[in-house]
């Protein structure tokens, strides 16, 4: 691997990777809105702007002459390659199969893969490593189902999909890794174009394939792939690690199920899993009198705005799974927000308490100073989690 | 209290629904909400989910022809 190289507008604070590093606590404190230098291995070194306020972050988003799809290398089917009208075409496609209804309608299926694992590892126990044991297993399997993907292919996805979220893998592998992917889920659309299969893939088939190219039902199929995955495990991941740390908060969400959906929220602004989001201004903008010229490029530090305590009255830096409804942009803001959220909700607000119940004497397996946690990945995450009961 | 909905700004991704599910549904279609009551008797809810739609596509006024909120 190369040296690692942390943009300040991702970086974590080095003793806490939960909090911003000072130098973003710093730009969260300026009044300017700085250049800064990001690397990236698809696009090489850019300079953007880099935006750290939850206001401002909150406007840019919401901007529909901030773009996503020209910030990144363009992938048919893939809803971060389409902006504006386009994007609302594909993208409605897509939500009917993620509305709360829906999530609420998995929440059996998804309890029977939770306890499932849970009996799993207590086999298997006292000890585990967590990500391997419970936080991978239970959205993969929980996607597979939903797509209709073969959970038996999951080592070679879930590998795929690292690559393609870690900032210092090369230009090389990302495209090695993407030629992978689409060769693979084309031979799952083949499939469902022969015969669509009682799934989301082959329901989008059976609604909208004859107006979707084959490339695109490849680019949705990958995209929800991995979108389904590596953020939740992440999430379960790093949620789990800091409520061990934090065992009065943890006893709030074991004992108490009527605190589970607002910690849950709590979890996700103060993990923050997916801690940066690049776009480019199709048009100039101006923010708090700030210009922005067209063509700029913008990165939105989602890690600062959710932290940032700017007419909250709140202190934001404190873990409070019992706080009053506070917003937040885990899972971004405006039209490109996360399609999956409620989903990812279900999972984390049954997975959490469940594993807490089971096992009551849960702790880390080694010294907090010592868990390895994906820090420059573009989704925060930990490599393990040793746990012991 | 009388709100609206703005069924274009809405990224549909059913916050209120999960909030507020007597006051806010979404289509089976393509998710985007549908305002099931626009003078709700229970505010609570309803202005939690105005404040945290991650579209800002409700809004909520609280006295006749009063401020947003």
């Amino acid at each position: 691997m190369p040296e690692l190289k942390a943009t300040p507008i991702a970086a974590r604070a080095a003793e806490c990777p939960f909090d911003p590093a000072p130098e973003l606590r710093a730009m969260l404190r300026d009044d300017e809105l700085p250049r800064i230098k990001v690397p990236s291995p698809l696009l090489g070194e850019f300079e953007a702007v880099a935006v750290t306020r939850f206001e401002d972050a909150r406007t840019l988003l919401g901007d529909d002459r901030l773009l996503t799809g020209q910030s990144l290398p363009t992938q048919p089917g893939n809803l971060l390659s389409y902006d504006g009208p386009e994007h609302a075409r594909l993208r409605r496609m897509l939500t009917g199969f993620f509305t709360t209804k829906r999530a609420r309608a998995l929440r059996p299926m998804i309890d029977d893969v939770v306890a499932a694992r849970l009996d799993a590892l207590a086999a298997a126990g006292p000890g585990a490593d967590l990500v391997q044991a419970f936080c991978a297993p239970i959205p993969t399997q929980v996607i597979c189902e939903l797509l209709g993907v073969p959970y038996a292919d999951r080592e070679d996805f879930r590998h795929r999909a690292e690559v393609a979220l870690d900032m210092n893998s090369t230009r090389d592998e990302q495209i090695q890794k993407a030629a992978d992917m689409q060769a693979y889920m084309g031979g799952l659309v083949a499939g469902h174009r022969d015969e669509p299969g009682d799934n989301l893939l082959g329901d989008i088939v059976r609604e909208h394939g004859d107006e979707l190219a084959d490339i695109e039902l490849v680019g949705i199929g990958n995209m929800l792939l991995i979108a389904g995955h590596e953020t939740i495990t992440s999430m379960l991941a790093v949620g789990i690690a800091l409520l061990l740390q934090h065992p009065d908060q943890l006893a709030i969400v074991r004992d108490d199920p009527a605190a589970v959906d607002g910690a849950v929220e709590e979890l996700l602004r103060y993990c923050t899993p997916a801690t940066i989001l690049p776009r480019q201004a199709a048009a100039a903008l101006c923010v708090r009198g700030q210009d922005i010229s067209e063509g700029e490029r913008v990165v939105v530090s989602i890690l600062a705005a959710n932290r940032d305590p700017r007419g909250t009255g709140r202190d934001l830096d404190t873990l409070d799974v019992r706080r009053p409804p506070q917003p937040h942009m885990a899972f971004g803001h405006g039209p490109h927000q996360c399609l999956g959220q409620q989903l990812a909700r279900t999972q984390l607000r049954v997975a959490l308490p469940a594993l807490f119940t089971r096992f009551p004497t849960l702790r880390l397996a080694v010294p907090p100073a010592e868990v390895d946690y994906k820090t420059t990945a573009l989704v925060f995450g930990v490599k393990t989690l040793p746990v012991a009961w | 209290m009388r709100v609206e909905v703005d069924q274009e700004r809405c990224a549909a991704v059913g916050r209120c629904a999960g909030i507020a599910p007597e006051v806010f549904d979404q289509r089976d279609e393509d998710g985007v909400v549908i305002l099931l009551d626009a003078t709700p008797a229970a505010r609570g809810p309803v202005r939690e989910a105005a404040l945290l739609c991650p579209s800002a596509a409700i809004v909520v006024h609280e006295h006749r022809g009063g401020s947003h909120v």
